[in-house]
């Protein structure tokens, strides 16, 4: 028998078959479905939060102060700001000067109070470069960015973000007005745009004051970090181990700052990020399997109805091999369009979503839909080999009696 | 040509041993027309299916056309009966979703034979028994008389050796089971050996040699009483 014909007499079983068929297809479209579109969703969350990391610039660097160890002062105690000895502006001032760094910006950060007129508003004072909004690539409203100082330079200047812009200062030329933070004057240069959260601090209720400017309002030294973008990023490794040596030479030979790069952070959301989405694709994977404990179920009735049938077949002279790829081909085929249908399914309920929420996207990934596939045809064909070898075992007297 | 020698055929029924067949010698020669009669119970269907190959004996020798194929594994077996054996069962056994040619194609389509030839002889045989206008039916728009047709059309395609009946026109009206006795005794003629398991007397006493069957033997052996 040949194999177009074993395929033509299958899907003529199938045809004339239709709800059964289009039951089993069903089964197995939900399945392939469900891994598309679950997939999409794990790949679409993992995308969004890897973009919004790397707007921050793929060839950063960020400088902390205090070395991460596993003694109880590591990272963590970093981050929330405690730590062995502080970098300084000099410190800045020292790593700006190599020319494989095309941008620095210190971060300061402190609790400060805005007011303008009367009113007046508890606010988070940064204290930065004008390299900072490169390197964020953070978006204006209206007017400009602090400018080009050098570090240690103080200026009346500020940039405020858009809720203070909104709710304190009270007029409807916001650039150019005098905002009081502290007891210092300073003229506003521009307003950010609104939506910014970097980090833990969100921009719209920030002020961003020249870092100077900063330091002399907390009566600190000290830098909270400092973000270095290189030329580029096979610079990223070379610049790391300068920094860790300027500074180390500057601190009396002790290595007291940490150096993590974007990527860091990145791998780790990857990963993080991976293993959802990989939990997703397993769990709707199931739901294919149960789709071939279908096929299993719908083919064994559909051997014992035909049982008349693979008795005339064998007593016209079907060998066991004949049958048994008559009833296989039958599972391949249901598996295979049912396949194709759930793809057809899941792609159409990502766009969906896509159109539905814009700023995510929810393409599965290729290997996801591939995986798909394969765990159907296999289960189809693994599903499908027991009813079909029950079907060519049947003993033809018995059969043709049926 | 076909010979049995001491073909037993025996079923385990609980604690018990039935004897369905008790040592059958029989020779059949080329072309002959045979019917097998008896009461229900006798053995006759069973000694049809190993006739038919459908069915193993339990002990004996079978021979067919010179070689021994008592003994031959299942999917032997299958080829010989494509290519020797013709089957004509009481209830057609067609299948319904396919049409009339596409049953008759059906032996052909397991042999692999191309589409082009087995349109081609299926038509032939299905005009030869007269189903010219019905190629393109299916067995639910048809009589049961040319389903009968059809299911000889589909025994014949291959040309066997022997066509075997299990009462043939034990569906059909008298017409139409007259016009099927007709169509099978007319491809005997032409040198297929016919073998005819029946009930009905008037169609057993048709054929040239009368076996009867009871208990599981061969009861009389007889040409036909010249009328």
């Amino acid at each position: 028998m040949k194999v177009l014909d074993t395929a033509l007499f299958a899907s003529q079983a199938l045809r004339r078959a239709p709800m059964r068929t289009s039951m089993m297809l069903l089964a197995i479209a939900i399945g392939v479905a469900a891994v598309v579109t679950l997939t999409g969703v794990g790949e679409a969350a993992r995308r969004f939060v890897s973009a919004e990391f790397a707007s921050l610039g793929t060839n950063s660097l960020i400088v902390l102060p205090g070395k991460a160890d596993t003694s109880g002062s590591g990272l963590t105690g970093m981050l929330i700001g405690e730590t062995a000895r502080d970098l300084t502006l000099d410190d800045v001032i020292a790593i700006a000067r190599n020319p494989r760094i095309t941008r620095v910006a210190p971060v300061v950060v402190g609790a400060g109070n805005a007011s303008w007129r009367s009113r007046s508003r508890e606010v988070t004072v940064i204290g930065t470069s004008a390299d900072m909004r490169e390197i964020q690539r953070w978006e204006l409203q209206a007017g400009r960015f602090l400018p080009q100082l050098d570090l240690d330079v103080a200026s009346p200047v500020c940039v405020v973000g858009s809720i203070i812009a909104e709710e304190v200062i009270n007029s409807n030329r916001v650039v150019g007005e005098w905002l009081r933070i502290g007891d210092v004057r300073c003229r506003v240069l521009g307003v950010m745009a609104q939506g910014g959260i970097s980090g833990a601090f969100n921009l719209d209720e920030s002020v961003f004051l020249p870092v100077a400017n900063a330091q002399q309002l907390f009566n600190s030294p000290g830098v909270f970090r400092i973000i270095v973008e290189t030329r580029e990023r096979a610079d990223m490794d070379p610049i790391r181990r300068y920094i860790v040596d300027t500074v180390r030479e500057r601190h009396q030979g002790v290595e007291d700052i940490t150096v993590i790069t974007q990527d860091a952070v990145l791998s780790t959301f990857d990963s993080i990020f991976g293993v959802i989405t990989m939990a997703l694709a397993g769990i709707a994977a199931i739901s294919l399997l149960v789709a071939g404990v279908l096929i299993m179920n719908v083919m064994l009735v559909a051997v014992s109805q035909r049982t008349s049938e693979i008795g005339l077949l064998k007593a016209i002279g079907a060998t066991h091999n004949q049958i048994v790829a008559i009833f296989l081909t039958e599972a391949a085929w249901l598996a295979a369009l049912g396949a194709a249908c759930g793809l057809g399914v899941g792609y159409t309920v990502s766009y969906g979503l896509g159109v539905a929420y814009p700023i995510l996207d929810f393409r599965a990934p290729v290997w996801a839909s591939a995986a798909a596939v394969a765990i159907a045809l296999i289960s189809g064909v693994v599903f499908g080999l027991a009813p079909a070898r029950r079907a060519a075992k049947l003993d033809p007297v018995f059969a043709l009696t049926r | 040509m076909i010979k049995l020698r001491g073909i037993c055929r025996d079923y385990e029924v609980g604690d018990e041993t039935v004897h369905a067949l008790d040592h059958i010698e029989l020779d059949i020669a080329a072309g002959e027309y045979i019917s097998i009669m008896g009461p229900s119970g006798s053995g006759k269907s069973t000694l049809l299916n190993i006739l038919g190959l459908l069915d193993k004996p339990t002990a004996g020798i079978y021979e067919l056309d010179g070689s021994d194929v008592s003994d031959l594994p299942d999917d032997h077996l299958a080829q010989v009966r494509r290519q020797k054996i013709g089957f004509i069962f009481q209830s057609f056994h067609l299948v319904s979703r396919l049409t009339a040619h596409e049953n008759v194609e059906l032996p052909m389509l397991l042999m692999g034979t191309n589409k082009k030839e087995r349109r081609q002889r299926a038509e032939e045989v299905l005009d030869s028994v007269g189903l010219r206008s019905r190629l393109d039916h299916r067995p639910d728009q048809l009589s049961g008389g040319e389903r009968q047709r059809v299911a000889i059309a589909r025994a014949i395609v291959m040309r066997p050796s022997f066509l075997l009946a299990d009462e043939p026109t034990g569906n059909l009206d008298s017409k139409s089971g007259g016009e099927i006795i007709s169509i099978v005794e007319d491809l005997n003629s032409q040198g297929i050996g016919l073998v005819v398991v029946t009930h009905d007397p008037d169609l057993g006493d048709r054929a040239r040699r009368h076996l009867r069957m009871v208990d599981g033997r061969i009861h009389s052996d007889n040409p036909r009483k010249s009328a």
